[in-house]
């Protein structure tokens, strides 16, 4: 996208002025305001449709009909609701921590953005080319743990300082997953490169690593606070969680930044284990809307049917569940790329098999192994306090 | 390095999404863990006791509709009930088998909202509670057609009900109970396999027989401790004793216990529904003025009745100084009894725990706070 720009306007320029010498460095500057431009403005109007789908979906799975006053089937709730609160009070607590407070919700909305830069829409078509975009993505989605510590701290309120532990707390545990998730990919692609992964992508890597995929999806639902591991604001418990104190649009942001999220880890998922924008007929682009869009339902309908899990059992997840079955799949991948080098014809379906048979068993064991205990029922009452041992009746006395 | 930790005090409510209505809990946290834990009630106090005391007899039906206001039809039995041993009324037995119809309904009713809640406190976000209030609506519907009204319905009045059933409430009956235990299979499905309810609920805030008993407690709640105690079979009032049913028990005493008895004496109130059905016959469903009359004086006494609610005993203690209206009136509310072993059940479990084990109990802050 940054080159398809910067060509139009270097050829444009080349029209009016000659030789100019600062051209380059200007040119780079307008063409990254353009395509950031084009970015963040496809995201936000994806974020408007996502909270407007979000809605009206889980109304569809609550037998209700969800948002339908404003516009066809409630299409323009979305915008009613933003320009509402741009247009709330925004209120600060006394006892807040007045820059943090403010700076909280950039936090969040920004880093969510910048995923957005290395995530090729179409073959050619991505803002940015970064060699280590993998580990890219990873260092910027723990971004939004700052922002979450920074809100509920600066906000001085105890329900948030719970919300923000535990948010902490899961950052840290998940990371680990998510990141080692990725490391078959990256032995099977042999680059770090979100494009070279794409461009790999013949196959789908969902295909060859189903146990990463599992754990990577599992991972960033955690990473995005979304059921069943939407502790943070977890509003049965928490209300709202570490965004308790904020009001208009800070608290816009937030809500903005979250279902930004939920977009780039939908994003995220489709580009590294669905092929992104590859696939016959369409154009990339559509390929990569139709993945995203399916990868996001999911999410919602996870949303719409599971409770969610303890803070306990979700760290017991993610330390004695996804982290041993990252390591399995780590060996196992090793072993395969090792054994079938690129010169095999058939190398991909060989992974594919040995990944199949070897990784997937563990993921039944540690099911098994994670499984609540269950506990023998005794049919018959104990007999060992009075009032049970058998049915008392009383003598009714007079009327 | 060593690093300083203190425990930290929180207040819950009286504002808050899961605590059902207004009440507070001063809860004192290490970490996630519950250490401490004080329930204070009284924000929803509306002195329905002392209201009594300057309304007639069968004015104070009223007052129970908005005790409980999830299961009213339960509360005006227990109030009638009370009524009757007092003022010597023989009720009539169409007038009876049509409150113990509405009242098996408003059980069925008071539990789908117990076990929607539960799981909306689980963090199932909204879809099986709104499974769990379809089925409830249905039987709003149908307390409409008997009475006109939905949640405060005043629909029992003493020795029998306000007006007989309509043709159309019949039709209405025998289509909830041909489809209602498909309904609550779905539910099953829906919920009762799912690991991580298992996980959130099972062994998690056990409450042992002896406990309960010290304390009190009645209801699905001792139940699913494991004692066979049930009023409509160790004290049957109404025509308890003619119709056939069981009582679901449980042994593990937890929050899973609590939330799959509740399900299983869904479907014995369905079966008591279709046995009164069977059983009713043409009739006056309550007596003629010249028999009892509308403005009840009964003689001076004292009485103490008690029904199985929907969440426990619920007993009504009237004194009479043989005027119209009661010199006094009290209601052992299950509710608030259910409520005084919160803090044995929950220390030592984590923050999580805490509201799943509040929506187990199943109290009503309109029936703890009166």
């Amino acid at each position: 996208m940054f080159e398809f720009i910067y060509n139009i306007l270097e050829n444009i320029l080349n029209l009016f002025v000659s030789e100019f010498k600062f051209q380059n460095y200007i040119l780079t500057f307008i063409a990254g305001a353009l395509s950031a431009f084009i970015v963040i403005n496809a995201v936000l109007g994806g974020v408007l449709a996502a909270i407007w789908g979000e809605r009206r979906l889980l109304g569809k799975f609550q037998q209700r009909s969800g948002p339908n006053r404003w516009g066809p089937m409630g299409t323009l709730t979305s915008v009613a609701d933003a320009v509402k609160v741009m247009f709330k009070e925004d209120i600060v607590p006394e006892e807040a921590d007045k820059y943090i407070f403010n700076i909280a919700p950039l936090l969040l909305v920004v880093p969510v953005f910048i995923i957005f830069s290395v995530i090729p829409f179409g073959v050619g078509l991505y803002a940015v080319d970064i060699n280590v975009s993998a580990l890219f993505i990873l260092a910027i989605t723990s971004i939004s743990g700052l922002s979450i510590i920074c809100a509920a701290w600066a906000s001085a309120n105890r329900i948030a300082i719970f919300s923000a532990l535990r948010s902490v707390a899961m950052l840290i545990s998940y990371e680990i997953p998510v990141g080692l998730s990725l490391v078959g990919i990256l032995l099977i692609s042999e680059s770090m490169s979100v494009m070279d992964i794409v461009i790999f992508q013949k196959v789908p890597f969902i295909l060859l690593q189903p146990v990463a995929a599992f754990v990577f999806f599992l991972g960033s639902l955690a990473e995005i606070n979304r059921t069943p591991f939407d502790l943070t604001e977890a509003e049965s418990e928490l209300a709202a969680g570490y965004q308790n104190d904020y009001s208009g649009m800070k608290w816009g942001l937030f809500y903005l930044g979250e279902f930004a999220a939920t977009i780039a880890a939908s994003s995220v998922f489709s580009t590294l284990f669905l092929g992104g924008p590859n696939g016959p007929f369409l154009p990339g682009i559509f390929w990569l809307t139709i993945k995203v869009v399916a990868v996001w339902f999911v999410i919602i309908w996870i949303r719409a049917t599971w409770p969610r899990f303890r803070i306990d059992q979700v760290l017991n997840l993610a330390w004695k569940g996804l982290f041993e079955l990252t390591l399995v799949n780590i060996v196992v991948t090793s072993i395969s790329v090792i054994i079938w080098t690129d010169s095999d014809p058939n190398r991909l379906l060989y992974i594919a098999l040995f990944n199949w048979i070897f990784t997937v068993p563990f993921v039944f064991i540690i099911i098994r192994l994670l499984k609540t205990k269950d506990y023998v029922e005794i049919k018959e009452p104990s007999l060992i306090y009075p009032v049970g041992s058998e049915i008392p009746k009383f003598e009714k006395v007079g009327k | 390095m060593s690093v300083k930790s203190e425990p930290i005090t929180i207040n819950l409510g009286p504002q808050h999404p899961s605590t059902h209505g207004v009440f507070r809990m001063r809860v004192t946290f290490d970490g996630e863990t519950i250490i401490d834990l004080e329930p204070i009630f009284g924000y929803l106090h509306r002195g329905s006791e002392k209201l009594a005391e300057e309304r007639t007899y069968t004015q104070i039906v009223t007052l129970t509709d908005r005790m409980d206001y999830v299961s009213s039809m339960l509360n005006n039995q227990g109030y009638i009930l009370a009524l009757e041993k007092l003022a010597h009324i023989d009720p009539k037995p169409r007038g009876v088998w049509l409150r113990m119809i509405a009242s098996e309904l408003q059980r069925i009713a008071s539990h789908l909202v117990a076990i929607g809640f539960l799981i909306q406190d689980l963090g199932a976000w909204g879809t099986p509670l709104t499974y769990a209030m379809r089925e409830r609506e249905k039987i709003l519907q149908m307390f409409e057609m008997l009475c006109g009204a939905r949640i405060t319905n005043s629909y029992l009045r003493p020795g029998g009900v306000f007006m007989d059933a309509p043709i159309q409430f019949w039709d209405a009956l025998s289509e909830f109970t041909e489809h209602f235990p498909s309904k609550i299979e779905e539910l099953e499905k829906l919920l009762s396999s799912n690991e991580i309810i298992f996980s959130r609920t099972k062994g998690i805030a056990v409450l042992t027989a002896e406990q309960a008993i010290n304390a009190s407690i009645t209801g699905p709640i001792l139940r699913s401790t494991g004692v066979n105690w049930d009023l409509r079979k160790s004290d049957p009032y109404d025509y308890y004793d003619q119709v056939d049913f069981n009582i679901p028990t449980h042994t593990a005493g937890d929050n899973y216990a609590r939330y799959i008895l509740r399900v299983q004496e869904m479907k014995e109130s369905l079966s008591i529904v279709k046995q009164c059905v069977e059983k009713i016959e043409p009739g006056p469903v309550r007596p003629h003025h010249d028999e009892t009359p509308n403005l009840v004086k009964p003689p001076v006494g004292d009485c103490y009745s008690a029904i199985e609610g929907s969440k426990g005993e619920l007993g009504f203690y009237l004194v009479s100084d043989g005027s119209i209206s009661p010199y006094r009136w009290h209601v052992r509310s299950s509710s608030l009894i259910n409520l005084t072993l919160l803090k044995d059940m929950l220390v030592g479990t984590l923050f999580g725990d805490l509201f799943v084990t509040f929506g187990s109990i199943d109290i009503n802050m309109g029936e703890v706070d009166r």
